[in-house]
């Protein structure tokens, strides 16, 4: 990991900021390119230092300010688990747990993150100590190529968490009480995961057993 | 992306001035429309200003009764407060209608206000769009235009707003509060917030370059039945091809506004007026000058049937 070095980033800023960004190659003053010695065409864009709290670990990272909180786990921190569907927010297949709530991490910045408490579907349980929602995936079959599976169980852990924390629905029938633990409540706030396999029924069923209620 | 270089602002005028001084700079929030746009570089800032640690998530009393909802307050929150659930229905059902579990957890009050719009032909850089890139044409015009604009509409841009909160938020009056970069305040009322698209379909809102949004201003509760009924391809997690916000009270009048027809929240004085009238005249009102396509004609009837569904 390289040094990070302020005085470069802080140069590079302002020269962003005077060409907008995109044309700094070439217009660089002679000792910004002492300073970086690369070739114009590969000026890398201005690293920025980072902390990520991911499953009660500290990571630091030096990285590219675009690098997602998704690419960041994936890349940098070899957390696989959380996949990379459609990168765009419509899949769910990336939904890692901020703070106790359910995010899809292709569209936040890792930057944006520093602070706070990332749990991925590593972190919620391992192959010898599963979560209780891992096993009743497993035991209710609720996958077929796996894909979705990490962001589907991460995104029902949290979702379980919004009933009872009394977060509304679109399917809550009265706004003005508590919604209630049931299939129809789980298939609307389960909507921003995709299963391509369409093993619907079987997440539905491995998700019910979780909330002790019937799928 | 485009290369940006970023920063985490302190104040609202900190953040207000920072994106003055920084051609190219814009403000970052929840980060769920933006980043995305911006991964298709149809957004190229290159500065982000970070506000989430502007201490602007809290709902608060307003001295007029009122709520002062704070510009950074998440999606998810501002459905689930027990005063917007008790006082304003209708907003608390918009936000549940919109998206999904996960992006109602980042999305903000304002940043759900100034959402780009959906229409393909702006998400698809190989296609004219007189929105991304102003005098190219528009591509829905005569083309692929199922879910565009029936109503305020121009030759210039067919394209809808795709917000369900923004319905609710017009239909209840809300203000918009900013902060110019000079430190001055503004309060603009969400009527003219979103502009139609006339000749300049790439400016969307009346903020001016730097301006930041603070918070959201809701007048006191109105009372009645609030009701937002979504129209859409499916169940959950679509864009509305029509919604329809309302209050309506015991005496049967009240208040209407329209989603997925227009570049804006779409309501008029006159068709409140015909509420006590019916669904029928109401839709006649609020559509009397629609223009449609061969795609979305059917919007016309939808609006009518939809109002019927939650008027009569």
């Amino acid at each position: 990991m390289t040094e990070f070095d302020p005085s470069r980033r802080k140069l590079l800023k302002a020269t962003a900021a005077a060409t907008g960004g995109a044309v700094i190659a070439g217009r660089l003053a002679p000792e910004a390119e002492a300073a970086n010695p690369q070739p114009a065409q590969s000026t890398p864009p201005p690293t920025v230092s980072v902390f990520l709290r991911v499953n009660g670990t500290e990571h630091q990272l030096m990285i590219d300010p675009r690098t997602t909180l998704l690419d960041a786990l994936r890349e940098r921190l070899h957390l696989t688990g959380s996949k990379k569907g459609c990168d765009q927010g419509q899949c769910g297949a990336c939904t890692v747990i901020v703070d106790g709530r359910r995010i899809t991490s292709c569209l936040t910045l890792a930057v944006m993150q520093e602070g706070h408490d990332i749990t991925t579907i590593e972190g919620l349980g391992t192959p010898m100590n599963l979560h209780p929602m891992q096993a009743a995936f497993i035991k209710h079959d609720g996958y077929q190529c796996g894909f979705c599976t990490p962001g589907q169980i991460c995104s029902a852990v949290a979702m379980l968490d919004e009933v009872k924390a009394g977060v509304p629905s679109h399917a809550t029938a009265d706004l003005t009480r508590k919604p209630e633990m049931t299939a129809v409540e789980f298939r609307e706030r389960m909507s921003g995961n995709i299963c391509r396999c369409g093993a619907y029924s079987n997440i539905q069923e491995a998700i019910a057993e979780v909330a002790g209620v019937k799928a | 992306m485009k290369p940006f270089t970023y920063e985490r602002a302190a104040t609202p005028a900190e953040a207000a001035a920072a994106a003055a001084r920084t051609k190219g700079a814009r403000f970052i929030a929840g980060g769920t429309n933006l980043l995305d746009l911006m991964k298709l570089q149809i957004e190229t800032p290159t500065h982000l200003i970070d506000i989430n640690d502007l201490a602007l998530d809290k709902i608060e009393p307003a001295m007029d009764g009122g709520l002062r909802i704070g510009a950074l307050v998440r999606n998810t929150d501002l459905a689930a407060d027990e005063r917007v659930r008790r006082g304003y229905g209708v907003l608390s059902r918009a936000l549940l209608a919109g998206a999904s579990g996960q992006l109602r957890n980042q999305a903000t009050t304002a940043g759900n206000l100034l959402q780009r719009t959906r229409c393909p032909y702006f998400y698809d850089t190989n296609q004219p769009c007189n929105k991304r890139k102003p005098g190219s044409g528009c591509g829905a015009i005569g083309g692929f235009s199922r879910h565009h604009a029936i109503v305020g509409t121009s030759d210039a841009c067919i394209a809808t707003h795709p917000s369900d909160m923004a319905v609710a938020m017009r239909l209840l009056d809300a203000t918009v509060e900013t902060v110019r970069a000079d430190g001055a305040r503004r309060i603009i009322p969400i009527a003219d917030f979103h502009r139609l698209p006339g000749n300049t379909p790439h400016i969307e809102n009346a903020l001016e370059p730097g301006e930041l949004i603070t918070s959201v201003l809701l007048p006191p509760p109105l009372g009645g039945n609030h009701v937002y009924r979504k129209v859409r391809d499916r169940a959950s997690y679509a864009f509305a091809l029509v919604s329809v916000a309302a209050v309506i009270g015991r005496d049967g009048t009240g208040r209407v506004a329209l989603g997925g027809v227009a570049h804006k929240p779409w309501r008029m004085d006159a068709a409140d007026d015909e509420i006590p009238r019916g669904a029928k005249a109401v839709a006649a009102t609020l559509l009397a000058d629609a223009r449609t396509t061969h795609d979305n004609a059917f919007k016309l009837a939808l609006v009518e049937r939809t109002l019927a569904s939650v008027l009569n």
